[in-house]
């Protein structure tokens, strides 16, 4: 990566395909008040989103707002990592990505919060706080989850092990960028290890860390994700809605 | 705060249409007056309950869960309730299904946060039902088996974008119609639950009237396809006040009891009168030829929706009745490990506790 914009745009897509993931479920969360709380959680990702696709195309000065480039970017244009772009699955899978998440975000809006671009600032000062309650909600399930029931024990032990690989992505080194996310790694592992353990869950050790979300390389479920939520802005052209 | 981020369209009131909102303010002051005065402080200990209950509805006081209350009050405002609860959440469904889809990142914020607001709206009415000994695992458990309803208008499919906002201007203005008189229910808890719940039908309304305003000045296919909606949602909205007076099994006795205060033909003739204005606004056509102003009933004359379609959907044979209600059972089986987890979980927790200060 390289430059404001393409860092923004990262940041902007990982809440945006978040968001459009997290969306997916409602009207069918387990619980209403889950039903309640995943809209809340998509409700803040794609409000981060909003704000960092603004500032992406007001430092691009190619006169692109954030709908030009959330409906109008194909899917190799998207920075998003691909542990965003994963499907749901069940209930765990879904909180294994947003504990991951969280874990990520909450460090790097902290971060963002301190560093020297203004604007940047001022979105990580907002999205921080957002991140803490998403930390908390998705922790609770893992614990949940991880120590519950026999069968909640399997599938979340079986998320973890899924989403595991996807996390390495996230603290691929930019020394360039306002927040190197090289640097966040320690804060993450301090969050998940602990919660991990008391869920009763392990860390799998596989070496395995697909990544390339960065540089517009995504899995094959990206181009459906988009494919579904820009058909109709471009069924219009033009159109203001 | 999600939402606020747009402009009151052209008519540019804040005001929700037709004065309503001032209704559902009027009704809350109301209720803190009532409270204020204060009831006489129960029955007399050989008073006859039945007159008691009487005497405090014909008060305009309200009747509260600890009070006893007529049998058949119960079971009526119980089915009420939970078919309001149960109608909020299948209700999620038709404009939960245009999330994905929405053209815009500002409208797909405001139709999620509306989503969500509906499941608040269940979630409460559901708690205003358990007030009268029933749970909310019932009540569900009701619904799934198909033996309580949910409004018939959620039975219809939202197939354009435009659905969501006349979903927004005419289902959820009938809803609030219908909801305002209920703000003064004699039932306390479902009373407060209103209040709360109309004021947010009314931002609701207000967005979906502001989607189909933009559509209507947008492109031609826009405008098309805004007309298409409207010609699909108006009449299943007239039937939104039910079966005409004559044919309404329960109206009686609701309003003798102040549970209802405006009978079906009344409200929809409310609506009726208050939507053609909107319309001409909107720059739409309501689909009725027959639709005009009848100056002797200072009033508008307009065609009555099929309660014959009306009576099939209501019996399970509207074109989505069996999709919402699969929707919902698989939403409920699908979460049953996790809410056994968490239930697991809080138990261990507790026993832990437990040992601790053993």
């Amino acid at each position: 990566m390289n430059g404001p914009f393409d860092f923004a745009l990262a940041l902007a897509d990982d809440a945006l395909i978040a968001a459009q993931r997290l969306a997916e479920w409602t009207t069918r969360a387990p619980e209403m008040e889950e039903d309640i709380a995943l809209a809340n959680i998509a409700l803040d990702q794609l409000g981060a989103a909003r704000l960092l696709l603004s500032y992406a195309g007001e430092v691009e000065g190619a006169g692109r707002d954030e709908d030009a480039l959330a409906y109008l970017r194909d899917d190799r244009e998207f920075r998003n990592a691909l542990l965003v772009e994963l499907p749901n699955g069940d209930f765990a899978v879904t909180m294994a990505k947003l504990f991951f998440l969280a874990a990520y975000q909450l460090p790097l809006y902290t971060a963002l919060a301190g560093c020297a671009d203004q604007r940047l600032a001022a979105i990580g000062a907002k999205a921080r706080k957002e991140s803490a309650y998403h930390l908390d909600h998705g922790a609770l399930w893992v614990k949940r989850l991880g120590d519950g029931t026999e069968e909640s024990h399997r599938r979340m032990q079986a998320a973890v092990d899924q989403v595991w690989p996807y996390t390495h992505e996230l603290f691929a080194a930019d020394p360039a960028a306002p927040v190197d996310p090289a640097t966040l790694r320690p804060a993450f592992d301090e969050v998940v290890g602990p919660v991990l353990a008391e869920a009763t869950l392990t860390r799998p050790d596989s070496g395995w860390a697909p990544g390339g979300g960065r540089a517009g390389v995504h899995t094959e479920h990206l181009a459906y994700l988009l494919a579904e939520m820009q058909v109709l802005h471009r069924a219009h052209p033009g159109a203001q809605w | 705060m999600y939402g606020n981020d747009f402009s009151a369209p052209g008519g540019g009131s804040d005001e929700a249409p037709g004065g309503l909102l001032g209704e559902v303010e009027a009704a809350e002051a109301e209720l803190r007056a009532a409270a204020a005065r204060g009831r006489r402080g129960g029955p007399a200990p050989d008073e006859d309950l039945a007159a008691y209950f009487a005497e405090v509805v014909d008060a305009e006081q309200k009747i509260e869960p600890r009070d006893w209350m007529p049998d058949a009050y119960r079971r009526t405002l119980i089915r009420q309730i939970a078919q309001h609860a149960h109608s909020e959440i299948i209700g999620m469904q038709p404009e939960g299904n245009w999330i994905s889809r929405a053209p815009s990142l500002k409208r797909k914020a405001i139709l999620l946060a509306k989503v969500q607001d509906e499941a608040g709206h269940g979630l409460y009415l559901y708690a205003a039902a358990e007030t009268l000994g029933i749970s909310r695992d019932e009540l569900v458990q009701l619904l799934l088996d198909g033996r309580q309803k949910y409004s018939s208008i959620f039975n219809y499919p939202t197939l354009s974008w435009a659905d969501v906002g006349a979903i927004g201007w005419l289902v959820d203005g009938a809803a609030i119609v219908n909801q305002v008189p209920l703000c003064r229910c004699s039932y306390g808890p479902y009373a407060r639950a209103m209040i709360r719940v109309c004021k947010e039908e009314s931002f609701h309304q207000r967005q979906g009237y502001e989607i189909l305003h933009t559509l209507a000045h947008g492109t031609p296919a826009q405008q098309a396809m805004a007309q298409d909606a409207v010609d699909r949602w108006w009449y299943p909205s007239l039937a939104m006040f039910g079966p005409p007076d004559g044919n309404s099994t329960h109206s009686a006795q609701s309003m003798a009891w102040k549970i209802k205060r405006f009978s079906n033909d009344d409200l929809r003739q409310r609506f009726v009168d208050m939507c053609v204005q909107q319309a001409e606004v909107l720059g739409l056509r309501i689909p009725d030829d027959d639709l005009r102003w009848n100056d002797e009933r200072q009033a508008h004359d307009y065609t009555q929706p099929d309660y014959d379609e009306l009576l099939r959907v209501i019996s399970g044979d509207g074109p989505c009745n069996r999709e919402r209600i699969a929707h919902r059972r698989a939403a409920h089986s699908d979460g049953a490990w996790v809410r056994e987890a968490a239930a697991a979980y809080a138990a261990k927790r507790a026993g832990q506790k437990e040992t601790v200060a053993a």
